[in-house]
C-alpha cells in the first residue's frame, strides 16, 4: 500500500503517456523480456506456469471423461439444458471483446494510450475465444463432428444447415471473430518480429523470427500499405465486435422464453462484454506491469482511462438491468413480471444480488479519482467485475430455464464436479496461453509505442522552439 | 532457368548495385532530407524506419495505397456469397419447412452476410497487403547495408535506388551526405 502511495506518477499534473526518452531503450526494454538472456526469466514465472499448465491438464482430463462417458457428466438436465457450458461460453466470448475494442475502436478514435496495452489485449481476445469455443464444441457431444456446423457438402450427413436458426449465425460470428482477430494481431506483430530478428545472434531464432516476420524491412512503401491494411482491419473489426455479442444474444432473444425474449439484449450484451473484458485486461496488465517492471510504459494514466471505461460500461449495464425491470412491470405480461421478481427474490436471489453488487454498485467507486488511481482498488474491482459478469450470464440462463411455463417441470440447477473443474480448467488454459505469450512474444507493440514516443518528442521540440522564439 | 539468370532478372548479386543508403537519428531529419533529395531530381526513393514516419510519403513521393479498392470488391463478394449460399440451401437444394418460416428471406441472411463481408474483407486486406508489398521475401539487397538491422530499432534510413536515372554511385552518396545522412554506403544487390 505504501509503495502505491509513493508512486511518483500520481504526483504529476499533466503526465506524459510513456516514460522513456529513447527509441533504442524502448526496443531494449521489451525485447529483453522475450530474449531472456540479459534478464533471466524469474523462477516465480516458471512456478506459475507449472501451476496453470497443471490446471489445463485437468481440463484435458475432464473433457476426455466427458467424451468417453457422455454429456450426462455435466449437471445439465431438464429443464435446464443450457447451464454452465453456455454461461461459460458467453462469459469467455465477452472477455474477448475488450481486446478488439482496444485495438480497433480506440484506434479509430485516435486514442494514443491504447498502444501500450493493445497487443496484450488482442492476445487476450484470442485466448478467451479459444476457451469459449470449447464449451459449445463439447456440448454437441460429438466434437469430432464439428465440421457439420459449417456448410461443407458432406456425404455422411447429407444435410444442409438451417440458416433460419441463430445458432448457425453464432458459428459464423464466432469463427469470423477468431479469424479476424488473429489476422489483426499477427499484422501488428510483424514489425516487432522483425525487430527481434534483427537483434538476435542465435541462428535458430534468426530462422524462426525471420520466417515469422515475412522479410519485413520497414520500407516506407510497405508502411503505407501496412497502415492502410491496419486501418481497414480496425474499421471492419469495430462493427464485427458489436455484431458478435449481438448474435450471441440472438441465441436467447429469438426464443420465446420469458426473460430472454427482449430487444434490449444485443446492446446490453455488448456493453456487458466490454465491461467484463476491460476488467480482465486490467487484471492481467496489473500483474504483468508489476512482475515485468513495465510501470514506465503502462502508466497510471492508461489504467485510469481503462477504469473510466469500466465505470461507463458498468453503468450502461446497470441501466439495462433497470430497463428490464421497468419493461417487465410496464408490459403487463404476467410471465415476464414473474420472471423478474423470481430473478431478484426467487431461489437464485443470491446469484442475482451478487451480480447487481459486482456490476452496478462496486464500480461506482470509480467516480472518485482517488479510487481510479489506487492499484489495489482497481485490482479488486477487476476481479469482482468478472465474478459479477459470470453471474449475469448464469442468472439469465438459470432463472429463466428453471421456471418453465409448466410448474411441473420447474427445477433447480446443481453443477457437478465436472462442470466446476472444466470451467476452472479453461481459466488455467487462458492463463497458460497468456503467460507463454507474455514471455515469448513482445507483449507491448514496440513499433506503435515508438510512434507515440515520436509524437511526444516532436511536441517537446516544438515547445522548445517556441520558448526560444519568445526569448 | 539457372540461379544466376534468376538473380539477374530480379537484380541481385554481388556485381549489381542496389542503392545508396544513408541513416538519420530521428524521423524529422529523415523527412527533411527526403524532401531535399527529391528536389535534387531523384525519383526512385525509399525509406526504412522502425515505425511509419508521418510526412515521409509526401517527401519522397510514395503513392497512396490502392489496397482499399481491392478490399471493397472482396467485401461485396462476401455478402454475395452469403446470400447466394443461404438462398441455394433454403430455396433450391433443401426445401424444408421449419417453424413455418419462408424458404428464403433477406431478413435472416443479414447476420451471416455481415460476417462473411467482414471475413472476406479481412482476408483481402491481410493477403492483399502482403501481395502488394511483395512479401514474404527471403532476401532483399537492403539487408546488405551495414546499419539495416537498426531500421527496426532506432535508425531512419533514406534509400536512393540504383535504377534511378540520375543515380551515380559517388555523386549520389555525396548528395546523401550533403543532406545530413550518416553512414552513407553504396549497397550491393
Amino acid at each position: 500500500m505504501s509503495a502505491v502511495l509513493q508512486d511518483p506518477q500520481l504526483m504529476e499534473v499533466n503526465p506524459p503517456l510513456v516514460r522513456t526518452e529513447d527509441y533504442h531503450d524502448l526496443t531494449e526494454q521489451i525485447s529483453v523480456i522475450v530474449e531472456g538472456d540479459v534478464v533471466k526469466t524469474p523462477l516465480k514465472y516458471w512456478i506459475t506456469l507449472a501451476i496453470t499448465a497443471s490446471v489445463t491438464g485437468i481440463l484435458g482430463l475432464m473433457l476426455a471423461y466427458l467424451v468417453s462417458t457422455g454429456i450426462g457428466v455435466w449437471g445439465n438436465n431438464r429443464p435446464i439444458g443450457w447451464a454452465w457450458d453456455i454461461t461459460n461460453f458467453v462469459f469467455w466470448i465477452g472477455i474477448g471483446h475488450a481486446g478488439t475494442l482496444i485495438s480497433a475502436i480506440l484506434f479509430l478514435f485516435r486514442q494514443k494510450w491504447r498502444t501500450s496495452i493493445n497487443r496484450s489485449a488482442e492476445a487476450m481476445t484470442l485466448f478467451a475465444v479459444m476457451c469459449a469455443g470449447i464449451f459449445p464444441l463439447f456440448h454437441t457431444g460429438r466434437p469430432w463432428r464439428a465440421y457439420w456446423l459449417f456448410p461443407i457438402p458432406n456425404t455422411d450427413l447429407n444435410l444442409w444447415q438451417n440458416f433460419r436458426s441463430p445458432l448457425i449465425w453464432d458459428v459464423f460470428a464466432v469463427s469470423t471473430y477468431f479469424t479476424v482477430s488473429l489476422l489483426f494481431w499477427f499484422t501488428g506483430l510483424v514489425p516487432d518480429l522483425a525487430t527481434l530478428r534483427d537483434r538476435t545472434t542465435n541462428k535458430l531464432k534468426q530462422w524462426i523470427f525471420g520466417a515469422l516476420s515475412l522479410g519485413w524491412r520497414g520500407s516506407a512503401r510497405h508502411w503505407s500499405n501496412y497502415e492502410k491494411a491496419y486501418l481497414i482491419l480496425a474499421a471492419i473489426s469495430t462493427p464485427l465486435v458489436l455484431s458478435v455479442h449481438s448474435i450471441v444474444s440472438f441465441d436467447f432473444a429469438t426464443s420465446v422464453i420469458p426473460g430472454w425474449h427482449t430487444t434490449i439484449f444485443p446492446p446490453y450484451f455488448v456493453a456487458g462484454a466490454i465491461f467484463s473484458g476491460f476488467a480482465c485486461v486490467m487484471t492481467l496488465l496489473l500483474i504483468a506491469r508489476w512482475t515485468l517492471n513495465l510501470q514506465n510504459l503502462i502508466t497510471i494514466k492508461h489504467l485510469e482511462n481503462m477504469n473510466k471505461i469500466i465505470l461507463v460500461t458498468g453503468s450502461v449495464v446497470g441501466y439495462a438491468y433497470a430497463t428490464e425491470f421497468f419493461i417487465a412491470w410496464y408490459s403487463g405480461n404476467l410471465y415476464e413480471r414473474f420472471t423478474f421478481l423470481n430473478r431478484a427474490f426467487g431461489p437464485y436471489w443470491w446469484a442475482a444480488w451478487s451480480m447487481y453488487s459486482c456490476n452496478i454498485f462496486i464500480p461506482q467507486l470509480y467516480w472518485f479519482k482517488k479510487m481510479r488511481n489506487n492499484l489495489w482498488v482497481m485490482f479488486v474491482i477487476s476481479i469482482t467485475t468478472n465474478i459479477g459478469m459470470w453471474f449475469e450470464r448464469f442468472v439469465i440462463i438459470a432463472t429463466s430455464l428453471t421456471r418453465d411455463f409448466l410448474p411441473t417441470s420447474w427445477g433447480y440447477f446443481h453443477p457437478t464436479y465436472v462442470d466446476m473443474l472444466t470451467f476452472a480448467g479453461t481459466i488455467g488454459l487462458f492463463l497458460t496461453l497468456f503467460l507463454v505469450f507474455a514471455r515469448f512474444l513482445p507483449m507491448i507493440a514496440i513499433s506503435e509505442v515508438k510512434g507515440v514516443l515520436a509524437v511526444q518528442k516532436h511536441q517537446f521540440t516544438d515547445k522548445e522552439v517556441v520558448a526560444h522564439d519568445l526569448r | 532457368m539457372t540461379l544466376d539468370e534468376l538473380k539477374d532478372k530480379i537484380g541481385i548479386g554481388e556485381d549489381k548495385v542496389y542503392a545508396a543508403m544513408g541513416a538519420f537519428d530521428n524521423p524529422d531529419d529523415l523527412v527533411e532530407a527526403g524532401r531535399k533529395i527529391r528536389e535534387m531530381g531523384y525519383t526512385k526513393l525509399d525509406a526504412m524506419s522502425p515505425f511509419p514516419v508521418h510526412g515521409i510519403d509526401d517527401a519522397i513521393g510514395v503513392p497512396a495505397s490502392k489496397l482499399g479498392w481491392l478490399v471493397i470488391w472482396f467485401s461485396a463478394l462476401g455478402a454475395l456469397t452469403a446470400v447466394t449460399l443461404i438462398w441455394y440451401v433454403g430455396a433450391v437444394d433443401y426445401r424444408l419447412v421449419i417453424g413455418g418460416k419462408p424458404f428464403f428471406d433477406f431478413s435472416y441472411t443479414i447476420p451471416i452476410a455481415f460476417e462473411l463481408t467482414v471475413l472476406f474483407s479481412a482476408f483481402a486486406s491481410f493477403l492483399g497487403m502482403w501481395a502488394i508489398n511483395g512479401l514474404p521475401r527471403l532476401y532483399h539487397p537492403s539487408f546488405n547495408y551495414s546499419q539495416a538491422h537498426r531500421a527496426s530499432d532506432d535508425l531512419f534510413i533514406l534509400v536512393v535506388e540504383a535504377n534511378d536515372p540520375k543515380f551515380n554511385p559517388q555523386q549520389t552518396a555525396e548528395h546523401l551526405r550533403s543532406v545530413g545522412a550518416g553512414d552513407v554506403e553504396v549497397v550491393e544487390g
